[in-house]
């Protein structure tokens, strides 16, 4: 029943897609109402599998790969409904539902959905850290969407090539302040992730201790540099989708080998 | 009934010819030099346009002699002829025309509300009927439409908006946004005054001639600086708008470099409408600067032109839809009416009855 919500949801996001795919086609960029809606109708149905599979597994539903991706995937769409409409919902819709769509496509179809033999206990600190870092996660991915928008649209500007889609980007002083603003949201929850995992009771493997502090040093550097203003916005852009990938390979690594050895 | 419109346009005539027409007429005095039950005058620096109703057919000639009014001219001396649309052509040729389509400039709007303005002018006068009212109503929904669901009026075509568009999209509101006039030239005043339009209120002008800066300063509402500070003057702002005399670059990348490394975090677009450029091209390649020449000026114009032009034919489907329905429900209309004349008990207004 949960997976079949989930399915029902990346169709909303799927619906999504190929009406901004159309639209471009057509030469006309008009998706406002109905990705709005497609995005919304997909985070209930999002919202309906984890509440469903957090029944069953009575706990927060981050058990594997599958339901961590699962998560993720709402966390964004979470993080784009709140902060969305600020800039410009329609267009950051447009570049989050395939993101969305992606992540959520993976997790259906790669056998990713293994459940564990024995039932996992709950822990309050583990599931309150995994689930405000997948949240600071859903805000690095909305602060990349909005560098991968802000590139097209600066690099539109610089070479004078203005295509149907640059009339509907926000413009870039608005787009930097909203990747500004989402890289604070982001680092502030992933603060609040990294050390809630010293509360967990458990010792955590080296490496993903590392690992994730190395990421939160790229984002302070990051934020540090925009601060100081060592760096264009450009750049900033860029970094956002590269600490974003970082991001993603980390999440992939620390669930794998989570998987590989379980939390007693 | 028979419903035509009678005219030219930049299509088929030249301005002197439109110049001769325009201005002669009104609606009301087509409706009665014609014997027209109804009648508009549509006039614009592009269109003499009538569109009327008559019981029985008027020749082109007739209404012609109403255009040509006090000027007492041969019709026949202005080449080429007017043009004639018929009923559901004389439908499909106003929603073109109310929707931007038969524009000189495709998909502009400024016709939409000389349109409006020419049916407020008739009804004041009593030269529009229901027929009208219901035609031009339709034509004012159908390009609303039109512009709503289709790009055919995105995109600036001519240098003031061009920068204004390209400013919007770089600062969002232009408000906070600090402007140095570089020269005095009048393509450079416009553009700063379409800058000021859009909300920019720190303006400033700087010309060889300080007196001459003084002055534009006042017509464009902004304030002169002296021309040996333009210079300084580029740490601070964000727009520049340079159209000076210079034979050679006044900015070159290594001038400009220092400045953009201290403000890193704050775009510099730069619109150089001067011949000889002003602007060196290399200046593009700075981080976080936008440089617009003339040339590039164009080229965005004349793509969003191509954007617009690509958009007809999704206009053409709309309009068309609205056509077909349009003179279906006057069909209907004229059935009921010719039903009332059989049944005159039914004591219907035939312009009521045909409910157009």
């Amino acid at each position: 029943m949960d997976r079949y919500l989930l399915i029902a949801s990346t169709i909303c996001f799927l619906a999504a897609v190929v009406h901004t795919v159309i639209e471009l086609r057509k030469g006309v960029f008009r998706p406002i109402r109905f990705n709005f809606f497609a995005i919304g109708l997909g985070f209930i149905f999002q919202t309906g599998f984890l509440w469903i599979r957090g029944q069953e597994l009575e706990r927060c539903p981050i058990t594997n790969l599958f339901e961590v991706f699962a998560f993720l995937a709402w966390s964004v769409a979470l993080v784009y409904m709140l902060v969305g409409p600020v800039y410009r919902l329609s267009l950051m819709g447009a570049f989050t539902a395939p993101l969305v769509l992606l992540l959520q496509g993976f997790a259906l179809i790669a056998p990713i959905d293994v459940r564990h033999p024995a039932q996992i206990a709950a822990n309050s600190w583990l599931e309150f850290h995994a689930s405000i870092s997948l949240v600071a996660y859903g805000a690095f991915a909305l602060a990349c969407i909005a560098g991968v928008m802000y590139l097209l649209q600066e690099r539109q500007l610089k070479t004078h090539q203005l295509h149907s889609i640059f009339y509907h980007l926000p413009p870039l002083t608005n787009l930097f302040a909203a990747i500004t603003r989402l890289l604070w949201w982001g680092f502030a929850l992933y603060t609040v992730g990294i050390v809630s995992g010293f509360f967990t009771g458990h010792p955590l493997p080296r490496i993903q201790v590392v690992a994730a502090i190395a990421l939160w040093l790229l984002y302070a550097a990051i934020l540090q540099a925009r601060h100081l203003k060592w760096l264009a916005p450009r750049r900033v852009a860029a970094l956002c989708i590269i600490g974003f990938s970082a991001a993603l390979a980390l999440l992939w690594g620390i669930t794998f080998s989570a998987e590989l050895h379980p939390v007693p | 009934m028979n419903l035509f419109c009678i005219g030219l346009s930049h299509h088929t005539a030249n301005v002197k010819t439109l110049e001769q027409l325009a201005g002669n007429a009104t609606a009301e005095s087509v409706k009665r030099q014609a014997g027209c039950a109804e009648a508009l005058l549509l006039t614009t620096c592009n269109r003499v346009e009538v569109y009327a109703v008559s019981d029985k057919r008027l020749s082109t000639d007739e209404i012609a002699r109403c255009l040509v009014g006090r000027t007492n001219r041969d019709v026949h001396n202005y080449a080429p002829p007017l043009y004639r649309y018929d009923d559901h052509k004389c439908v499909q040729h106003l929603f073109r025309v109310a929707s931007g389509l038969d524009s000189m400039v495709v998909g502009e709007s400024e016709i939409f509300g000389q349109a409006k303005k020419a049916y407020e002018s008739a009804r004041t006068s009593g030269a529009v009927g229901p027929y009208l009212h219901r035609l031009f109503q339709r034509a004012f929904r159908v390009a609303k439409q039109v512009r709503t669901h289709t790009e055919i009026a995105r995109g600036a075509v001519s240098v003031g908006s061009v920068a204004v568009e390209l400013a919007q999209r770089i600062f969002g509101n232009l408000s906070e946004c600090k402007v140095l006039m570089l020269g005095a030239g009048e393509t450079s005043e416009r553009t700063a005054r379409a800058l000021v339009s859009r909300g920019v209120t720190d303006l400033r002008v700087s010309n060889r001639s300080f007196d001459r800066a003084c002055e534009l300063a006042q017509a464009v509402g902004g304030r002169a600086v002296p021309f040996d500070e333009w210079a300084v003057q580029c740490r601070e702002i964000d727009i520049l708008l340079t159209s000076t005399a210079s034979e050679t670059p006044l900015l070159t990348p290594d001038k400009l470099a220092p400045m953009v490394r201290e403000r890193l975090d704050r775009p510099l677009f730069i619109i150089d409408i001067a011949v000889p450029r002003d602007v060196d091209p290399g200046v593009n390649e700075l981080e976080g600067v936008y440089l617009y020449d003339i040339d590039s000026i164009r080229s965005v114009a004349e793509q969003s032109l191509a954007l617009r032009r690509q958009q007809v034919a999704a206009a053409e489907a709309i309009i068309a839809n609205h056509v077909t329905e349009f003179v279906d429900s006057i069909s209907r209309g004229l059935n009921r009416l010719s039903q009332a004349a059989k049944h005159p008990s039914l004591g219907e207004n035939p312009l009521r009855a045909s409910e157009l």
